[in-house]
């Protein structure tokens, strides 16, 4: 029997939060099919990432010709698996708004202002302590046409592969004292105290004196599951 | 001089009593610069399909497109289909991910510098078409018959979907460990379909013909 991963934990989301109103037609009604964990759940494209995607691309503010406007702002932390065990080598790709919360995508058509200096992608390997870091700027709130006068808080979006198709991640890091946290359909799809693990912690130790602030940000995968599956033995 | 301590913070991230799975958010409706680069939906040659470069400025296509592929042993094969909501509208604002072994059903543990990978991804088009050129995948294991593994990410998707796609044609479905533990009368929503030179399979997020999902 291939080892296998946990399932998920009490803190992940339901796909259906309806005051999340675009949930409502993009979520399945049926009960999800649970499986056992086969070599197709437990592998994933480990250490192929230069190959499969390109190299990293950490600094965030130093893409174009000139630096992009804003906050510069330092993000590290570890990626883990849930017992604590570092996930070495494996990728975070990030995206983001710019400092006014305006994307560079076409469809975002919020009246902030773009930064040509600023496209707001990147993406990092963890080291073998399971460790990253990134340079960028605090992305700015934006408004959202999900409810009357509805506002995402400002929110980095993380996306992580980890050793196999069964620990795959995308999430978003939040920043401390955000009080749009908290009416935020789309953070509290994570019920409470959960939610509180998106988000992020300011750090003084990594606050680079008179360049940059620093935030902690620690993205915690799927762990090894010892307990095998109880198959219905159908064969 | 004061002392540079942190100040105290609220439960947050760092917090040991918090501790556990991070959990799953929305890729938004704004991924298409950020998540899929130059080629990321051909796995076996150096077209640039997967990406949409059309939803922002040149300058701004920063994901490098990596290096050839080189020779892949195999039936290329191209897979295509649509994503729809439950009204059976169109999601223009979807990204798929694939995962599946090679021709010979071996998954690539990436020791090697060359060779077949097997991960894919690609946007879905206005009109919620997605498609991929990869090879057809063998049997794995000696028990599973030939398949791909399909993530589903889009906007007003919390968290991702997990899916499995196989083909019409293997006689080893019918005793396919996985497959088996599908209701048989919605075993066909994972079922591709050969529709001229491609495979057709459309992933329907609720309703009538919703695909099955998986808890893995
Ligand atoms: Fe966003």
């Amino acid at each position: 029997m291939n080892p296998s991963f946990k399932r998920e934990d009490a803190g992940q989301p339901p796909s259906l939060h309806p005051p999340y109103a675009s949930t409502v037609p993009r979520s399945p009604r049926q009960p999800l099919v649970r499986i056992p964990h086969t070599l197709t759940e437990t592998t994933g494209p480990a250490n192929a990432w230069s190959r499969l995607m390109g190299g990293a691309m950490a600094d965030l503010t130093t893409q174009h010709k000139d630096m992009p406007q804003g906050q510069r702002i330092i993000v590290s932390g570890r990626v883990l698996d849930e017992d604590g065990r570092p996930v070495p080598n494996t990728v975070m790709e990030i995206w983001q708004a710019n400092a006014a919360g305006r994307y560079i995508h076409k469809k975002d058509q919020w009246d902030a202002p773009l930064d040509p200096n600023f496209t707001g992608a990147g993406r990092v390997i963890t080291d073998d302590d399971g460790r990253y870091q990134f340079v960028s700027v605090r992305p700015g709130a934006y408004p959202w046409g999900n409810h009357h006068n509805a506002w995402r808080p400002a929110h980095i979006h993380l996306s992580l592969l980890g050793p196999a198709f069964a620990t795959r991640l995308v999430t978003q890091m939040y920043f401390p004292d955000d009080p749009l946290i908290e009416i935020d359909p789309i953070a509290n799809a994570v019920p409470l105290p959960y939610r509180q693990r998106l988000v992020s912690r300011f750090d003084i130790e990594t606050t680079r004196p008179n360049w940059a602030l620093g935030y902690l940000f620690d993205v915690v995968l799927r762990g090894r599951d010892q307990t095998p599956f109880e198959d219905d033995h159908h064969d | 001089m004061t002392d540079q301590v942190n100040p105290a913070p609220r439960l947050d991230n760092q917090d040991p009593a918090l501790f556990g799975q991070t959990p799953s958010q929305t890729v938004g409706p704004f991924f298409h610069y950020g998540l899929p680069w130059k080629g990321c939906a051909d796995l076996i040659g150096d077209s640039d399909i997967g990406a949409r470069p059309e939803l922002f400025p040149a300058e701004h296509y920063v994901l490098a497109s990596p290096s050839a592929k080189g020779e892949v042993a195999g039936e290329p094969i191209v897979i295509e289909g649509v994503v729809l909501d439950a009204d059976g509208k169109a999601v223009p604002d979807a990204m798929l991910e694939i995962w599946q072994a090679d021709a010979a059903g071996r998954y690539a543990d990436g020791s090697s510098n060359t060779g077949f990978i097997g991960w894919g991804r690609a946007s879905t088009a206005e009109d919620g078409v997605y498609r991929f050129v990869t090879i057809r995948p063998g049997r794995i294991d000696g028990r599973q018959a030939p398949h791909i593994a399909v993530g589903v990410f889009g906007r007003g998707m919390i968290k991702r979907l997990a899916t499995r796609l196989y083909f019409e044609d293997e006689a080893a479905n019918a005793a396919d460990p996985i497959l088996t533990l599908v209701p048989a009368e919605r075993r066909e929503t994972l079922i591709a379909r050969k529709v001229g030179q491609v495979w057709r399979f459309d992933i329907v997020l609720q309703g009538d013909r919703e695909t099955v999902f998986f808890d893995i």
